[in-house]
């Protein structure tokens, strides 16, 4: 046993008096009825938060989630049960529970002995929470505020909060794999409010991964968030009310990659095309993008928020091409999925926490840099919108239609960056976006670390990005008519 | 199959809860905590879904958590644990003690005033167990399914239908001398196909929900509202960019009177986060707009006889005749801005908006010409400037009636204009949530397209 599983068996299993014999024979419960595949999926996860608002971190928390979630499948189906208690009497509750899914007797015989899954090493199994003194993330915080207020007078509310998690998972699957991985993820984030001649506007910046809070002193990068969300904050008391209508649309590195999430990356999920739900479903090999453009889903980033050692079910993320030179190659497949549609799974089956049902999820998905200049795309646009920071955004993966917000934008005249815009929500329709991707720049950049991606009321850490970007036609949701 | 029946949650439970919250409160005195304040739940449900007309999914659920705050004077700090062992339990007033250590005072925090804690604490009827057990639940999602399926040859796919049945127990309690317990059930049915034809695929859904499953909206019903609902949206065209009165349905007119909620939360006016500072006693909506929070409706979904702090929650008017008459408090934010809590730690409960005469088709003939909403995607609601840009498909209308669907448009203005411009409230009143309101008709906005 390698020291990754020895140490996540200590951590989860020992206490309970549960060792690899209680694990078989909880499988072999399992597999007594006619089942595709089972697996147990052990987490402990301890999380905190502290947040400031007012020059004082007046609030914080600890919370501990722990249990285990039972998976039995056959054909389609699942079964699901689970405790949160790591123990034997539990669990054997929870097996009987998911296996009622399938008939009685076994088609496989559980396995006798377990190998180990060959997990990646993407981050240190460090625990983030133990990484600064308390007094230190106090410290940090006020130190945000500081920065934020030094920069303008005009910033009248500074909210800044620190969080961290360690998250320690060990997946036993009935083809008698098991897989561990321990799971640090901190986040920073600052938000603050300006005012001028009564008006008020709002920024927010903030970043996070895979690594202990001590990332956020080294680079000066905390102190960077505050500067950042102060100047969006400012540049938002500037802004007009946006245009409405269908326009160019240049869009910056980085966050906006949004984009490829809401309009190509949910509608390639493993599940949805199965079922034929989505709008790209029986789609691969078809022209879905131009030329310029190359997407992939890469779960294997060193330190990035969205990755992973190994997906939930036990398999060592990838860099999976989606959109290859504008041509549709590949979904993204968890174990069910791909079983079901006889390809490889891809390292995206993905759960919120040990009470919920993997499946197919993003990690981070992103763009590939292409040839232009980043000046030159915006110097190509005589009228249009080129907006760089976003807020959420949701797609409707059958009809294919999707949003995202902008959080700061500007309108583009005679090839020049002119004055800032509102807030406005853009939309589209994902399959034929792309097609309209005329121009991708050289400067390909990844999100700072703060995606959450929600499906079916499951959230998960996520990361994306992409250069520059030059759409032809997208409807802009301003309030400003022709 | 099995059947895997859910057992009720037994009385011991509720009395083993209010003695762990107890003894919670109890370790965190004897850690030198000067107040305290816990909260233990459990709860258990039972979900299935059936997708052209096999089980797809069968999910148990069981879940249960110990939440504490403790006070240092002024100081505080939180911890939760869903292992609730007696030294979890310690280990988890530990860990809030030790945050509360590096906390600043705060002069506004502490527990709820004694004098605003619930005395008594009425029955609202909210706990109805069900337990159906799998296969009844699957017998149920499969019909519901099927209806869909038939009532029309373009629903060509599913996405399934669900049955969920769930209870819990909540326990809060805290130093003042509080303890109260809350068990609660909530019974779903839901069913979402897709509709194809040339032009294009369509998913849309129909789902009900009720603490009494004798108050479920029946399969037949949910399977063919889930059908037209789909069928009806096949063919949407985009429309041109215009200015156009909008009537939102009553299933999405409930977000609108959710932003309205965030404006006037009072973490929203002491950080001055909110479009609607400082409007207490001005009009805020259209005159004769009035909303009502009716927090002890006999079986509402929002019902609660105390809010998360303990506070006795009582019916009030939000807003009467357009007028702000007041905000959505806790004591923290009561606090600081100089004023009462008003029972709202943990939102507001049953929030209505009184409802008009007429029915949707009455709407749609006051409206004559503009845009019918049935769904709103994506985020754009800023809460500090009242901007609001949302993602829209719905129906074009001309002369009261609708005439195609629509899609891949945007609608926008602001809220603070968007409130004053309401025409009419409809008397379709959607009963299935926390806000409950009948489809709203807005003057004007601006609608991005081709």
């Amino acid at each position: 046993m390698s020291g990754m599983l020895r140490q996540v068996h200590d951590a989860l299993l020992d206490p309970a008096g549960i060792g690899d014999g209680e694990i078989s024979s909880l499988m072999a419960r399992l597999l007594e009825y006619r089942l595709d595949f089972a697996d147990l999926y052990f987490q402990y996860s301890r999380h905190e938060s502290w947040t400031l608002e007012e020059g004082q971190v007046k609030t914080g928390s600890h919370n501990i989630e722990q249990g285990v979630g039972v998976r039995a499948t056959a054909g389609e189906k699942t079964g699901f049960a689970y405790s949160d208690d790591i123990l034997f009497p539990a669990l054997l509750e929870a097996v009987t529970a998911a296996r009622t899914i399938a008939h009685s007797g076994s088609s496989f015989v559980a396995p006798s002995a377990w190998r180990q899954v060959r997990a990646l090493d993407l981050y240190r199994p460090l625990d983030p929470l133990a990484s600064l003194e308390d007094g230190e993330k106090v410290k940090l915080l006020e130190q945000v505020e500081v920065e934020a207020r030094r920069q303008d007078p005009r910033v009248k509310q500074v909210m800044a909060s620190l969080s961290g998690v360690q998250e320690t998972v060990l997946v036993v699957r009935s083809d008698g794999m098991q897989a561990a991985d321990i799971r640090p993820l901190v986040r920073l984030n600052v938000t603050v409010i300006v005012e001028q001649g009564g008006r008020r506007e709002q920024g927010s910046h903030g970043g996070g991964g895979r690594f202990s809070y001590q990332d956020f002193l080294d680079h000066g990068a905390a102190s960077a968030y505050a500067r950042e969300a102060v100047r969006q904050a400012l540049v938002n008391l500037e802004a007009s009310p946006a245009p409405a209508g269908t326009m160019k649309v240049v869009l910056g590195p980085g966050w906006p990659g949004i984009l490829l999430h809401e309009a190509i990356g949910h509608g390639l999920e493993g599940d949805f095309n199965r079922k034929g739900t989505s709008a790209f479903s029986g789609r691969i090999g078809e022209r879905v993008a131009s030329d310029e453009c190359t997407v992939v889903d890469d779960g294997s980033l060193s330190g990035r928020r969205g990755s992973l050692n190994v997906d939930d079910e036990g398999t060592p993320t990838q860099q999976t091409v989606l959109i290859e030179k504008g041509i549709l190659r590949c979904y993204l497949q968890d174990l069910l999925n791909a079983r079901l549609t006889g390809v490889a799974p891809t390292g995206n089956g993905r759960r919120e926490s040990y009470a919920h049902i993997p499946m197919p999820r993003m990690t981070n998905t992103f763009m590939l840099a292409g040839k232009h200049d980043p000046a030159e795309i915006i110097e190509s646009v005589d009228r249009g919108l080129y907006a760089v920071n976003f807020g959420g955004g949701q797609v409707d993966i059958t009809s294919g239609k999707f949003v995202f917000s902008t959080s700061e934008a500007y309108l583009i005249e005679n090839g020049r960056v002119t004055r800032p815009v509102k807030g406005a929500t853009l939309i589209g329709n994902g399959p034929d976006v792309l097609t309209r991707v005329t121009r991708v720049g050289s400067d390909m950049r990844l999100d700072p670390g703060v995606g959450t991606c929600g499906k079916e009321g499951q959230s998960v850490p996520v990361g994306v990005g992409q250069p520059t970007l030059l759409i032809e036609g997208l409807t802009v949701g301003g309030t400003q008519g022709a | 199959m099995r059947e895997s029946g859910l057992a009720q949650i037994p009385v011991t439970t509720a009395d083993r809860l209010r003695g762990l919250v107890g003894e919670v409160l109890e370790e965190a005195l004897r850690q030198g905590a000067s107040a305290a304040e816990a909260s233990a739940s459990v709860s258990q449900g039972l979900s299935v879904t059936v997708r052209l007309g096999a089980v797809e999914t069968v999910e148990h659920t069981r879940d249960k958590g110990l939440g504490v705050t403790v006070y240092f004077g002024k100081q505080s700090g939180s911890a939760s644990t869903s292992d609730l062992a007696l030294k979890a339990v310690r280990d988890t007033v530990r860990a809030a003690a030790s945050i509360a250590r590096y906390t600043a005072a705060d002069d506004c925090s502490g527990l709820a005033d004694a004098e605003s804690l619930a005395r008594s604490i009425p029955d609202l009827d909210l706990y109805h167990p069900w337990n159906p057990g799998a296969d009844r639940a699957i017998e149920i999602a499969t019909g519901c399914e099927q209806v869909a399926r038939d009532a029309d040859a373009r629903v060509q796919n599913s996405e399934g239908a669900s049955v969920s049945s769930h209870e819990g127990l909540e326990v809060y309690g805290n130093t003042n001398g509080f303890l109260g317990a809350l068990s609660a059930t909530r019974h779903s049915l839901s069913c979402a196909v897709v509709a194809r034809e040339a032009s294009g695929m369509q998913r849309d859904y129909w789902y009900t929900v009720a603490r009494d499953v004798r108050d479920l909206e029946s399969s037949e019903s949910v399977g063919r509202r889930a059908a037209e609902r789909t069928v009806r949206r096949l063919s949407a065209q985009k429309l041109t960019t215009r200015q156009t009165p909008v009537l939102y349905e009553a299933p999405v007119a409930s977000s609108l009177l959710s932003h309205f909620i965030g404006a006037v939360r009072g973490s929203s006016l002491y950080r001055e986060a909110s479009f609607l500072l400082g409007q207490l006693d001005k009009a805020v909506f259209a005159p004769g707009v009035r909303l009502h929070e009716q927090p002890h409706l006999r079986k509402g979904l929002g019902s609660a006889p105390f809010d998360n702090e303990g506070v006795e929650t009582r019916e009030r008017d939000l807003v009467s005749d357009g007028i702000l008459r007041g905000y959505v408090l806790d004591s923290y934010s009561a606090r600081k801005l100089g004023m009462q809590t008003t029972g709202n730690a943990g939102g507001v409960h049953n929030l209505t908006i009184q409802p008009g005469r007429d029915d949707l088709p009455g709407l749609l003939a006051r409206m004559h010409t503009g845009l019918l909403v049935t769904e709103l995607i994506g985020f754009g609601v800023n809460t500090v400037t009242g901007d609001y840009s949302r993602g829209a498909a719905g129906f074009w209308v001309e002369n009261g009636q609708i005439q195609y669907p629509v899609e891949e448009i945007t609608i926008a203005g602001n809220l603070r204009d968007m409130f004053r411009q309401i025409v009419a409230v409809g008397a379709d009143v959607d009963l299935r949530g926390n806000i409950r309101t009948g489809s709203i008709l807005l003057e004007n906005m601006m609608l991005a397209g081709s």
